[in-house]
């Protein structure tokens, strides 16, 4: 039998039962389409966290101060110690390789206030290289400059969200003055908007001079946290062992074990989120993969009530000449016709599907070719897998049984 | 042409052992109409499955052109039905919802015969099996039994066989009808084609040109009709 043969008698015998084709399509159609809306949901968010990480600034390394112990062995927490000070930053910055910009931060939630409104969000302390390092952008007046830090300047970088807050939105705040833990502080600038991140928004932020902020607001020198900006990616590795071993040498630790701080690389959070986006992706395609699986049941289901009803004309075709191939290729080509169908209108289902989740919900998708392709050839799989046994059914029937069926 | 030589068929179903044919030898040669008759039960339909190789003989020797066929598989069976063999049913058989043209078409199909030689092989076998061409084109269901029993003569015909096995062709069909199918089979046979008739009825065996009396899976009379 030709190719075209086949693909004609198939198409014969598939629109002879419409309803019933439809129906069991329908199974193939909505596993496709949920595999390919999760996958993409799944991949978007993947791709969201990426790019919100990398919005924090390229190849950072951020050192944060680890446990304070106390000589009762009580710990008080990761992040508690005040270790890390301006001295360490500069050392930093001076003595290990290839890092590029550093910016030591001391923040603290405080209240802000202005004229009749007030807001309570983080005050970070920091020093002028700090939106180079954390890729933040000015959109108007200035960022804290070295002579602020110097000179202990009682001056204000806004962030957006607090402008909003307290200025209102669309206001240029740069003159006005505003209060934090009463005391006067000058608005110079205004920050672009950065959006939300897995982290925090980095809009709802209010930058000071790192020195007024250990003078005027902590009273005492210690350093949040330090963020090191790295010249490139292939010195991550080393810049981070340097960097580690140059703090525990300054605090006289032994060994990394006891550390009163820790280090992490942009990369590590990465791979962390990555980790977990990716976990989430399986699952969800796990999920969705279950009813591709009832789909293929489906199909195989609808095979073999095929098979019953045209046992007869399985016994006639076998008496005018057909071998237990053209007969086994017959099913098997009906099975994979339509899970084939049903993969091209699913991928179509999904893939709409996945863009109204972007419409609707304002979440991030992709559509991957990979995902496209992972869909239409298991499609193909499934009539196969499912095809399989019914066309085996099918092709080794006594052709003379086969005649006398009623 | 075709010979059996003392062929057995036996049924097992579970311990007990049914011998439907006991020792069955004949032969049938170029140009013959035979009609193998009996009563229900006598073992004609399973000879009839032998000789159109759709059953294997459980004993016994079955040689087609001179050619033992009966330890043949399943595949290469179906290639001498194919080539050599034409059917057809009492109940017809056909594909329903299919037109009358790709009904008479399958077996080309299946001989893997050229797209545009289909059409008009099956349309001269339409016309020899003596049905009208504005039915070429109708569907399979909406014709009536006489019509429908010469579209499956048609498509016995197709792959232009040396034999022509019938299975009771007349057994759905009123007495007239059934004399108008009998009439084709009797032109095919002037054409030079074997035609091998399975009947139980006395009359329809009488047009024959010779008759093989079965019973209880043994010959009883073999005869020539004399017209």
């Amino acid at each position: 039998m030709l190719f075209t043969d086949l693909l004609e008698e198939t198409y014969f015998a598939i629109s002879a039962n419409k309803t019933r084709s439809g129906l069991t399509i329908l199974g193939i159609v909505i596993g496709i389409g949920s595999v390919i809306a999760l996958v993409s949901a799944g991949q978007g968010a993947t791709g969201s966290v990426q790019t919100s990480i990398e919005s924090m600034g390229s190849n950072l390394i951020t050192v944060t101060p680890g446990f304070q112990r106390s000589f009762s062995q009580v710990s008080a927490g990761r992040g508690s110690a005040q270790t890390l000070t301006m001295e360490d930053s500069n050392a930093i910055l001076q003595e290990v390789l290839f890092v590029q910009a550093i910016s030591p931060e001391l923040s603290r939630r405080y209240q802000a206030v202005s004229k009749g409104k007030n807001t309570n969000t983080q005050v970070v302390g920091t020093v002028a290289s700090y939106p180079s390092v954390r890729n933040v952008e000015i959109d108007q007046g200035s960022f804290i400059s070295e002579q602020n830090v110097r000179s202990q300047s009682k001056v204000a970088v806004l962030g957006p969200t607090v402008r909003d807050d307290l200025f209102g939105e669309m206001v240029n705040p740069v003159g006005e003055t505003i209060r934090i833990n009463g005391i006067n502080f000058k608005v110079i600038g205004l920050t672009k908007s950065k959006g939300g991140t897995v982290f925090g928004s980095q809009d709802d932020m209010i930058f000071i001079p790192i020195t007024t902020a250990q003078r005027f607001l902590a009273g005492s020198d210690y350093v949040s946290t330090i963020s090191v900006q790295v010249e490139s990616s292939q010195a991550m590795a080393q810049v981070k062992t340097a960097l580690t071993n140059l703090l525990l040498q300054r605090h006289n630790i032994a060994s990394a074990e006891t550390a009163d701080f820790s280090v992490l690389s942009q990369e590590d959070i990465l791979g962390a989120a990555s980790s977990i986006t990716n976990t989430m992706t399986i699952l969800l395609a796990a999920i969705a993969g279950i009813s591709l699986l009832v789909g293929g049941i489906g199909i195989m289901n609808m095979m073999m009530t095929t098979v019953t009803e045209r046992t007869r004309e399985i016994g006639l075709r076998k008496a005018i000449g057909a071998k237990r191939l053209d007969i086994n290729l017959q099913f098997l080509a009906e099975a994979v016709m339509l899970t084939f169908f049903g993969g091209m209108v699913g991928m179509i289902l999904g893939s709409g599907l996945a863009y109204a989740i972007t419409l609707f919900t304002g979440m991030a998708t992709k559509i991957s070719l990979f995902s496209i392709i992972l869909a239409v050839s298991v499609s193909a799989g499934i009539g196969i897998a499912f095809g399989y046994w019914p066309a085996q059914k099918a092709a080794k029937l006594n052709p003379i049984e086969a005649l006398r069926y009623e | 042409m075709i010979e059996v030589k003392n062929i057995t068929r036996a049924y097992k179903s579970g311990e007990v052992e049914t011998n439907v044919l006991k020792g069955i030898s004949f032969s049938i040669k170029e140009g013959e109409f035979v009609a193998i008759i009996g009563p229900s039960g006598s073992g004609k339909s399973t000879l009839m499955h032998i000789l159109g190789c759709l059953d294997a003989p459980t004993s016994g020797q079955y040689l087609f052109e001179g050619k033992d066929v009966s330890r043949l598989s399943d595949d290469e069976l179906a290639d001498i039905r194919k080539r050599k063999i034409g059917f057809v049913f009492q109940a017809f058989n056909l594909l329903p919802r299919t037109t009358v043209l790709r009904n008479v078409m399958l077996p080309l199909a299946y001989a893997n015969v050229s797209k545009d030689k289909r059409e008009e092989i099956a349309k001269e076998s339409l016309l020899s099996a003596g049905l009208e061409e504005k039915h070429f084109y109708h569907l399979s269901n909406q014709l009536s039994g006489g019509e429908m029993q010469r579209v499956a003569i048609a498509r016995a015909l197709a792959n232009d066989p040396a034999i022509i096995f019938a299975d009771e062709p007349t057994g759905n069909l009123d007495s007239k009808t059934g004399e108008l199918v009998m009439e084709t089979f009797r032109k095919l046979n002037e054409q030079g084609r074997i035609v091998v008739l399975i009947t139980h009825e006395k009359y329809i065996a009488e047009k024959a040109k010779r008759r093989i009396y079965l019973k209880d899976g043994e010959i009883i009379e073999d005869i020539i009709n004399h017209h």
